[in-house]
């Protein structure tokens, strides 16, 4: 019989087949379907996050655990139709700041905060201070992450810490920073909750602020 | 349209590694102040930015007040270390690009101070300007028309007129799918990404750059995959991809880069083009390189064997902080010019000792990481030579990463390069993917395009029609 550990191994391994063939298989043998995801694929995604943390994964094994993962949960879901419960880690608003077109370090940050387990809602690049506003009251995000990778757009990061105060929001979210040219010391000036300086840090600092 | 190239290179242009050095390009260039890039000496070229500051109608003056500081110090810095001469290059950022007259102002400042220089002191000097590709700017971008393309071809014509010497870019067509394809290593998009879509957008953008030097004057220059084998670079070195990845991606950029001079451009390459070397090897254009000097800007593998066969030896880019000594772009021109000078030195005594230089930058880099490795001079070489006798970019694109994947895997067998134990499965993964990928253009887009997220990019700017239905 298939075990729940055998199931966590196997979305660290990115295994799809693996992953559904082993979910079908404790489904069938009536595990209880919230165990299946919490003790199993959630195991392994938690997993996961710990090894990309240690740099002991790379990004496109993440994205294929989380690939996995999402196998799983479907199936489980479909299976039981309902009476399974799947919390959100938080909901991040992501954005790279206006003037600014560099978006790589931005998406996998995305991309790093999706297979974790958050709801994120990425604004694109050149994003004005009113649109990252607009967005988390929208979205009613717990978190609102910035990127910068030129000098001279660093400076609009504090344009949207500015923006969100003075709609009354800057209490109610998380601010956190990141890119290239950015430091723990630059966040700290312009009133960011955060920075990470790659993106295993900012699933991290997500998970801290979050919870 | 059809943006056909005006040379092909049936031959390598360098036929034997014993000619394959740095100073000496078979093509030299020579500028209009009678500097020649290529012809024996190696050029310090030095490329700084703003320091962090906002910039708009508020800031300008401020700007325009850092540039002249920073030519000052730069110019004055070259004087006292008598360099035998000094590239300056601006990297235009997206506003001083999308707004052209800002752009010119700073070339303008930059020339004048240049020109002072020369008649005062006579020390000699290029300006290569290298405006933004701003075309990125608007998600999904326009690659062939609107104002953001408009503008920018504004700003290489207005700085071309007022004398800038060089004119470069970092071209970024195919980088929407590229970045993907990077983030998921997935050769087989980054293939179709460089290859086709690279290839297509620089064959439309350097048609017209070539134009605008033929017009003013002006050196075309080339262009890099700084948004391409630099952002897997980037990644690789943070633990997010492969090095390995990273190193076939390098190779597998040559054809596209290698587009500009095909297009008419004629060197000297641009400094972040870490593929500069295949470059040289097969279009024998002088190239600028970096490597430890450009630690200012970025981690890489590559610090010594970058300068193997460079013409001019650049710090990539620095922001304008003072440190102990001097403000930093001031500090990068005097370490610059003592590395020129060493190479130089060696050179001046015979070819022998320019030559052991050479291997010395190579061996003390080429083993530790597969990065280095395929830019060791008898590597270049060896795929070059394999990669000129393909026609199509498409193709040569694939064969390029083959070869690096069987470069390094022969390298690893023969004990000549590292590669960490988790990273040698991926060369297998990397292998097995390529093998995948049909020899016609038409047929691999047809299968690609059903897995591309087409609403990030659009299909009609590089000619190409979307045919599956999803």
């Amino acid at each position: 019989m298939a075990t729940l550990e055998e199931l966590a191994q196997a979305v660290v391994d990115g295994d799809e087949t693996q992953v559904v063939e082993l979910t079908k298989s404790l489904l069938g043998s009536g595990v209880n379907p919230q165990d299946i995801i919490n003790k199993g694929l959630m195991a392994g995604i938690e997993k996961v996050g710990e090894l990309f943390q240690k740099n002991e994964m790379f990004v496109p094994e993440v994205l294929m655990s989380a690939e996995a993962l999402k196998a799983g949960m479907e199936l489980v879901l479909k299976e039981t139709q309902q009476g399974v419960e799947v919390t959100s880690k938080g909901t991040v608003v992501m954005g790279t700041v206006e003037g600014d077109l560099h978006d790589i370090g931005k998406n996998l940050v995305c991309m790093m905060l999706e297979s974790n387990g958050f709801k994120v809602y990425d604004l694109g690049v050149d994003v004005k201070p009113e649109k990252f506003v607009e967005a988390a009251k929208q979205y009613n995000a717990d978190i609102v992450g910035m990127s910068a990778l030129l000098t001279t757009t660093m400076v609009n990061m504090k344009s949207t810490i500015d923006a969100l105060a003075a709609a009354g929001m800057r209490d109610k979210v998380k601010v956190i920073v990141g890119g290239a040219p950015i430091t723990q010391k630059f966040a700290d000036e312009i009133g960011a909750d955060g920075y990470a300086p790659d993106a295993a840090g900012a699933v991290d600092l997500c998970r801290r602020l979050a919870g | 349209m059809d943006y056909k190239p005006v040379r092909t290179f049936n031959e390598l242009a360098i036929k034997s590694l014993d000619d394959f050095v740095y100073g000496v390009a078979p093509n030299p260039v020579k500028a209009k102040n009678g500097m020649v890039i290529g012809g024996g000496t190696v050029y310090p070229e030095v490329n700084m930015t703003l320091p962090p500051m906002k910039i708009d109608e508020s800031t300008i003056s401020e700007v325009y007040r850092q540039y002249s500081e920073m030519i000052e110090g730069i110019l004055k810095r070259a004087k006292e270390l008598y360099a035998p001469g000094i590239i300056v290059e601006v990297e235009l950022l997206p506003e001083t690009t999308m707004k052209p007259e800002w752009g010119f102002e700073i070339v303008k400042i930059l020339l004048d101070k240049m020109r002072e220089y020369q008649d005062k002191y006579g020390l000699k000097s290029l300006l290569r300007c290298t405006p933004n590709d701003v075309r990125e700017m608007i998600r999904p971008p326009f690659m062939r028309r609107g104002e953001m393309l408009e503008s920018m071809i504004a700003t290489f014509e207005k700085c071309a007129e007022y004398g800038a010497d060089i004119l470069s870019i970092e071209s970024t067509g195919g980088k929407e799918l590229h970045d993907e394809a990077l983030v998921n290593c997935d050769i087989r998009k980054a293939i179709f990404a460089l290859g086709v879509l690279g290839v297509r957008d620089m064959r439309f953008l350097w048609s017209k750059i070539v134009e605008i030097a033929q017009k003013t004057g002006s050196i075309a220059g080339g262009d890099t995959a700084c948004g391409f084998a630099n952002t897997a670079l980037a990644l690789a070195e943070q633990g997010m991809i492969p090095r390995v990845f990273a190193a076939v991606d390098r190779v597998a950029v040559v054809p596209r880069s290698l587009t500009a001079f095909e297009m008419g451009a004629t060197g000297p390459d641009k400094d972040c083009g870490y593929e500069g070397p295949y470059m040289k090897a097969i279009a024998g254009v002088p190239i600028s390189m970096e490597g430890k000097t450009a630690a200012c800007a970025h981690l890489s593998a590559m610090g010594n064997i970058a300068a193997c066969v460079c013409d001019m030896w650049s710090n990539e880019s620095v922001q304008n902080i003072k440190l102990l000594s001097a403000p930093a772009p001031v500090a990068y021109t005097e370490q610059l010019i003592y590395d020129c000078r060493l190479m130089n030195e060696a050179a001046a005594d015979g070819r022998e000792y320019a030559l052991k230089m050479r291997d010395w930058l190579a061996r003390s880099d080429a083993k530790l990481d597969p990065q280095a490795y395929v830019l060791r001079p008898d590597i270049v070489l060896e795929i070059s030579k394999e990669l000129v006798k393909e026609k199509d970019p498409f193709i040569a694109t694939k064969k390029a990463a083959a070869l690096a994947v069987d470069v390094i895997k022969r390298g690893m067998e023969k004990g000549e390069v590292m590669v960490l134990p988790r990273e040698k499965r991926w060369l297998d993964i990397i292998s097995s993917q390529i093998e995948k990928i049909p020899d016609d253009e038409e047929k691999f887009w047809h299968e690609l395009q059903k897995e591309l997220d087409l609403t990030k990019w659009r299909p009609e700017e590089y000619d190409l029609e979307v045919t599956a239905a999803k």
